[in-house]
């Protein structure tokens, strides 16, 4: 079993621990995650990296509810969540998970203003503070004039800020980033990095990232290396203290 | 009503194939319509019959008549409270593509027996008056333009030489589904001045004291002429009106069979339609699961979309069908009563909704069943 990794500051945020994760094809059993043991302090920005296979995205799969392990224990915020039922896990994931993907994955047929709205319809907010609230993620990432934009009327990075926007709109316990900047030229990177960077330092968001990009990991404050399922290494990245 | 605004900017992202799959509803309703309002117009005499009303026919045929003598022995029957009589008269106006039923009567039982139609009390009285007077229902006197006092000529058919009527009244129905058709005069004018026949009449129309008498005084009547050369065959108004309907063949069956399969066709269309719109959306439903939207949000988002769909075809059709109808009875008198009443709005309305959820119910199940981390792979 691999020991914990992570920035291990105090009580962590998110405990993983022994957890496998298998997946079969046919008569073959592929073994995905092998003894995963994992401690995430609230405040952290940790970017995990790994050839392709390694199994980073099903990690965050399991982190954010998505799937469920095959074995072993997920805690997030003293919630175990290989306990609830997938309904549970829904209701959890809206309260407590943002996700930003790969490819953005925005509404194509709502507005920017719309697409952030989205987390909030979920809540008991009424109109008016849904608008309010909106309208400042919007600002947060700096597309406050563009929020009757649709997603083919903006860049790639465009629609990366406003996914960012729609992750942090409901204010999320801690946000899954799935190669956030793999779609991107270097310049939109490095602005979804400096962002990323600053919800972490001035709002104390929980980051965690996958990705490919050296130069994104380096942003993070912890990188975490897997191979073929196991955590191979931990670095300080740029960022750490 | 937060998520109408979603669910209205799916439809509206393939604008041309939402169009066309409310039009497929909107032409199906509109035919849906329109065969309720055929329906409606052959049983019209079976829904609008009077539960206290029997005909009394010669047993041989319909077109057999009786003799005007049994009025006053029909009228002795126990449980008989007023009766009435009729002939028909099947003459021509102008053209014999111009039908329109006309009636030989007798004025003064006339509307004590069908207290539904609804004449103004000076022409009624005019019409009483005049031994060439003639009531016309409101809907031909509107299709030939006639007024009050025109002189209108009928060409017999079965009763030879061409007859004038002064027209004094008009007559309307007091619920939508009275028909509004018919051609009045008096039998009086016409026992004058037939060459043949004098002395019978076409049918009678009893008023019983009690629905539940029916039985027993039609037997009662039937009875008091058996085994006479003008034997009676007496049954009630709607059963009289329900064999009249069969002898034009079963119309209830065509008209279930067409609309079953334009329906199904419909169902096939709506649902194709509906499972192309979620396969092409499977990355933005997976979306919306990872961010916290339920499985059930998922079945009652495609189901609401499908239902939409359906909804606008129907009011569309619907709306259409009505229109249409209230231009008239486009088949010049064939179709007595031309109306497409609320409760079969309410229907179309109601198989609309069918439809659109059984459209929907597949296309929804499998959004629902949807693998969030699948599905994600796929984007």
């Amino acid at each position: 079993m691999a020991p914990p990794a992570g920035s291990g500051d105090g009580s962590p945020l998110i405990r993983v621990r022994d957890v496998d994760k298998t997946y079969r094809r046919g008569s073959e059993e592929i073994h995905v995650l092998q003894g995963l043991s994992l401690d995430v302090a609230a405040g952290d920005f940790i970017a995990f990296m790994g050839p392709s296979g390694s199994g980073k995205t099903t990690l965050l799969n399991l982190l954010g509810g998505l799937d469920v392990p095959s074995r072993g224990s997920i805690a997030v915020a003293g919630d175990e969540l290989t306990r609830m039922s997938a309904h549970k896990l829904t209701e959890w994931r809206a309260r407590h998970v943002g996700f930003v993907f790969q490819m953005y994955n925005l509404i194509p047929v709502l507005t920017a203003f719309q697409n952030v709205e989205l987390p909030l319809l979920l809540t008991r907010l009424s109109k008016a503070r849904r608008r309010q609230h909106v309208e400042a993620a919007l600002a947060l990432v700096g597309l406050g004039d563009r929020m009757r934009h649709y997603p083919r009327q903006l860049s790639g990075g465009q629609e990366q800020r406003v996914a960012i926007a729609r992750a942090v709109v409901a204010d999320p316990t801690f946000l899954l980033c799935d190669e956030p900047t793999g779609d991107l030229d270097r310049k939109s990177a490095e602005e979804i990095l400096d962002l990323l960077g600053r919800l972490s330092r001035e709002h104390g968001k929980t980051i965690l990232m996958v990705t490919h990009d050296p130069v994104a990991a380096r942003r993070a404050r912890v990188v975490l290396h897997l191979d073929k399922g196991v955590l191979v290494e931990a670095a300080q990245g740029a960022a750490a203290p | 009503m937060r998520f109408l605004p979603f669910i209205l900017a799916n439809l509206l992202r393939k604008k041309v194939r939402t169009a066309l799959t409310i039009g497929s509803f909107a032409v199906a309703l509109f035919l849906f319509g329109i065969l309720l309002v055929v329906r409606g117009a052959f049983r019209q005499g079976i829904e609008v019959a009077g539960a206290d009303r029997l005909v009394v026919l010669n047993k041989t045929s319909l077109i057999q008549p009786l003799p005007i003598a049994y009025r006053e022995r029909i009228q002795r029957i126990p449980g008989v409270k007023d009766l009435t009589f009729s002939s028909w008269f099947g003459g021509v106006y102008q053209d014999e593509r111009n039908f329109f039923p006309q009636f030989a009567i007798d004025p003064p039982s006339q509307l004590r027996v069908y207290p539904e139609y609804v004449v103004p009390e000076g022409q009624w009285g005019a019409f009483v008056a005049d031994r060439q007077g003639a009531v016309a229902g409101a809907d031909t006197a509107r299709r030939f333009g006639w007024k009050v006092g025109d002189r209108i000529p009928i060409q017999g058919t079965i009763f030879a030489g061409t007859w004038q009527f002064n027209l004094r009244g008009i007559y309307q129905g007091k619920r939508p589904e009275d028909d509004r058709i018919q051609f009045w005069f008096h039998h009086d004018y016409l026992e004058e001045n037939r060459q043949w026949g004098k002395g019978l009449v076409g049918w009678y129309v009893v008023k019983i004291e009690s629905p539940d008498q029916a039985a027993r005084i039609a037997k009662a009547i039937d009875e008091r002429f058996a085994n006479s050369p003008y034997e009676t065959k007496t049954d009630t108004e709607k059963a009289f009106a329900a064999s009249f309907v069969k002898q034009t063949g079963n119309i209830e069956l065509l008209i279930l069979a067409i609309g079953g399969v334009v329906f199904f066709t419909l169902l096939l269309v709506t649902g194709n339609t509906m499972a192309i719109a979620v396969r092409e959306r499977v990355g933005e439903m997976a979306t919306l699961k990872a961010i916290g939207f339920t499985d059930r949000f998922l079945l009652l988002l495609v189901l609401g979309e499908s239902l939409l769909i359906s909804l606008a075809g129907a009011v569309l059709g619907l709306g259409a069908c009505k229109l249409f109808t209230l231009g008239g009875d486009p088949t010049r008198g064939l179709l007595a009563i031309f109306y497409l009443s609320p409760e079969a709005m309410a229907a179309g309305l109601g198989l609309a909704v069918f439809v659109g959820t059984c459209a929907g119910l597949l296309p929804a199940l499998s959004a629902m069943r949807l693998r969030v981390v699948d599905a994600l792979r796929r984007v």
